[in-house]
């Protein structure tokens, strides 16, 4: 029921699905990881995102795009339960993980966030060294590691970054360049071996060659991995993600109060070439809608 | 078309340009006046102290007691010296790990809710109280029911201390950025562990200057404690039972009309200013092996 890792290292494999997925032939392929149903998110009173209903497939590159203040990232941080970090944001309706509401009571966001990563749009490493940015996770979550550099070296391996720095470990993660940081926090996220990692922006403060780089690693990435991204570089969108969402900001006309919708969920190739929805259209052409 | 067409550009000074380089020249100058202003003053001070507390400053100074008879000539501060080591030390022992606590749940936790926002008004307000209403507050609660002791002074320092190391503390736990708590969040860490791990250690800098702001206030207070520790001749390393500090004794020895006691004030002057001295320099550098790892 799990794609299993090709490489031996134990922690780093997938964990198994936290609620029972039906076994059996035929679910290998396109297995909803998320599900949301009715999703709106407000902050205080005002609404953020309204009623976005979409599943997210495993073993996929799912990327989330359209304009500003979308409610792209605010969808994403539903995910993994990042908005209870922010004071006065509600959730309704329901996100389903491995057929979870997460929302449920009696869900702890702490073991949600531990199986689904996160990479943000500012590389954000700690002011530790290297090693220690890695090790950060596993440690604190006390997993049973038989081998923390084995485990520290696989995971900068994965996040193509230990021939850049296998000779300064123990080197100040601020010294790396805004790249090499950003990998590093992919690495800091795998090594939690989580099912899922969340992106948001990860490329926007990256130059074009950084910005390749970590490209070809979520290409890599997706055979062991879900990988959500939100991004408003439709290039990377085109270039990366088997599915695309579009949202986009709906202005209520009796308020003037602005909020995200769920315009048109496809796989990227349909999206680019054949949308449905005469906003995306307008939107991937350059004619902002 | 020949380039020769375009006039060559005048580079000269013109009135705009030199008025700016005056006005330039007069602010830096303004400057330099309000630095010396301020630090005149602070260099005559030290020069003083040292000066006047070189005639008794010496080893037998900080190991010798106080001379019964204040008009008797030589050295002899060691009570003081101990007293506040040890009253300091344990006012220290109990304001920073409370306000450093209350800071962390200023920022941390409470934020911007109603009772974050009671206490720190309520810090506001303690910080404002005058040093001698701490020690008559600590007077009543306490010294009038066990009496004069090291530990009713500490009390009073603590009091003092405590709502500048929430204040400092709280100022630099919000400079840490909040990348930093949402990347130690998304891996799955709890508020707790994550302002352990990473919150403290990052602001921890900052948390030590405020801090020995605070100890360096607390050495130099002499009203709280006028009427809280009372007074010994020999020293007295328990916190229980009357002590002497240093500022009280310059309080004490520079009231009389000997030459040989405004001597030991001067020279118990000099002493405090070291003594804060060192213990700065110790905790930046502490700091500072702690801030690389």
């Amino acid at each position: 029921m799990e794609v299993m890792s090709e490489t031996p290292f134990v922690p780093l494999t997938p964990r198994p699905a936290v609620a029972a997925v039906p076994d059996g032939p035929g679910d290998t392929a396109a297995v909803p990881v998320f599900e949301t149903d009715a999703l709106s998110v407000y902050y205080g009173s005002s609404l953020a995102v309204s009623d976005v209903k979409m599943a997210i497939n495993r073993a996929e590159i799912t990327a989330l795009i359209g304009p500003s203040g979308c409610g792209k990232s605010t969808l994403l941080r539903c995910f993994n339960r990042m908005n209870d970090l922010i004071p006065g944001a509600r959730v309704e309706g329901s996100v389903r993980y491995e057929g979870v509401d997460l929302y449920a009571d009696g869900v702890d966001p702490i073991e949600v966030r531990r199986r689904i990563g996160m990479v943000f749009q500012k590389p954000n490493p700690f002011p530790k060294s290297i090693y220690d940015n890695v090790a950060y996770g596993p440690r604190v979550l006390k997993m049973k590691v038989d081998s923390m550099d084995d485990l520290v070296e696989e995971a900068l391996r994965r996040a193509a970054l230990w021939d850049e720095v296998s000779g300064k470990l123990k080197k100040s993660a601020m010294a790396l360049s805004g790249g090499q940081q950003q990998r590093l926090c992919i690495a800091r996220a795998i090594a939690v071996a989580p099912d899922t990692i969340l992106m948001d922006e990860p490329c926007s403060a990256l130059d074009p060659i950084a910005t390749a780089r970590i490209e070809d690693l979520m290409t890599e990435l997706k055979h062991d991995y879900t990988i959500v991204i939100v991004t408003h570089n439709m290039q990377q969108a085109a270039r990366v993600a088997d599915r695309t969402a579009f949202l986009t900001a709906v202005v209520h006309e009796a308020t003037g109060d602005r909020h995200g919708e769920l315009v048109e969920f496809a796989p990227t190739a349909t999206m680019f070439t054949a949308p449905s929805d005469e906003r995306t259209e307008a939107y991937i052409t350059g004619r902002f809608g | 078309m020949s380039t020769a067409a375009i006039p060559a550009p005048s580079l000269q000074a013109t009135d705009t340009s030199r008025s700016r380089k005056l006005r330039n020249h007069l602010a830096t100058g303004f400057i330099w006046a309000t630095f010396l202003a301020a630090a005149l003053p602070l260099a005559f001070i030290v020069f003083y102290v040292v000066r006047a507390g070189m005639r008794l400053f010496s080893y037998d100074f900080l190991v010798t007691n106080i001379p019964i008879i204040s008009a008797q000539p030589g050295p002899g501060m060691a009570p003081a010296v101990v007293g506040t080591l040890l009253i300091t030390g344990a006012a220290t022992a109990i304001a920073v790990p409370l306000g450093v606590l209350g800071a962390v749940y200023l920022n941390e936790y409470g934020r911007r809710g109603a009772l974050a926002t009671f206490i720190r008004l309520m810090t506001d307000v303690m910080s404002g109280v005058p040093s001698v209403v701490m020690g008559l507050f600590i007077y009543t609660i306490w010294v009038l029911r066990y009496g004069l002791s090291g530990f009713a002074g500490a009390l009073a320092l603590a009091c003092l201390m405590l709502p500048i190391i929430v204040r400092t503390s709280e100022e630099m736990l919000r400079l840490v950025p909040a990348g930093l708590r949402e990347a130690s969040a998304a891996l799955g860490c709890r508020t707790w562990r994550t302002t352990v791990r990473i919150v403290l250690p990052a602001a921890l800098p900052g948390i030590v200057s405020g801090a020995m702001l605070a100890v360096a206030r607390a050495a130099g207070e002499t009203a709280p404690l006028l009427f809280t520790i009372g007074v010994v001749s020999k020293p007295n390393t328990s916190l229980f039972g009357a002590n002497t500090a240093l500022s009280a004794q310059i309080f004490k020895n520079a009231q009389v009309p000997f030459p040989a006691a405004q001597d030991r004030a001067w020279a118990a002057a000099l002493t405090l200013i070291l003594l804060v001295f060192v213990l700065t320099l110790a905790a930046r550098v502490v700091s500072a092996r702690f801030a690389r790892k």
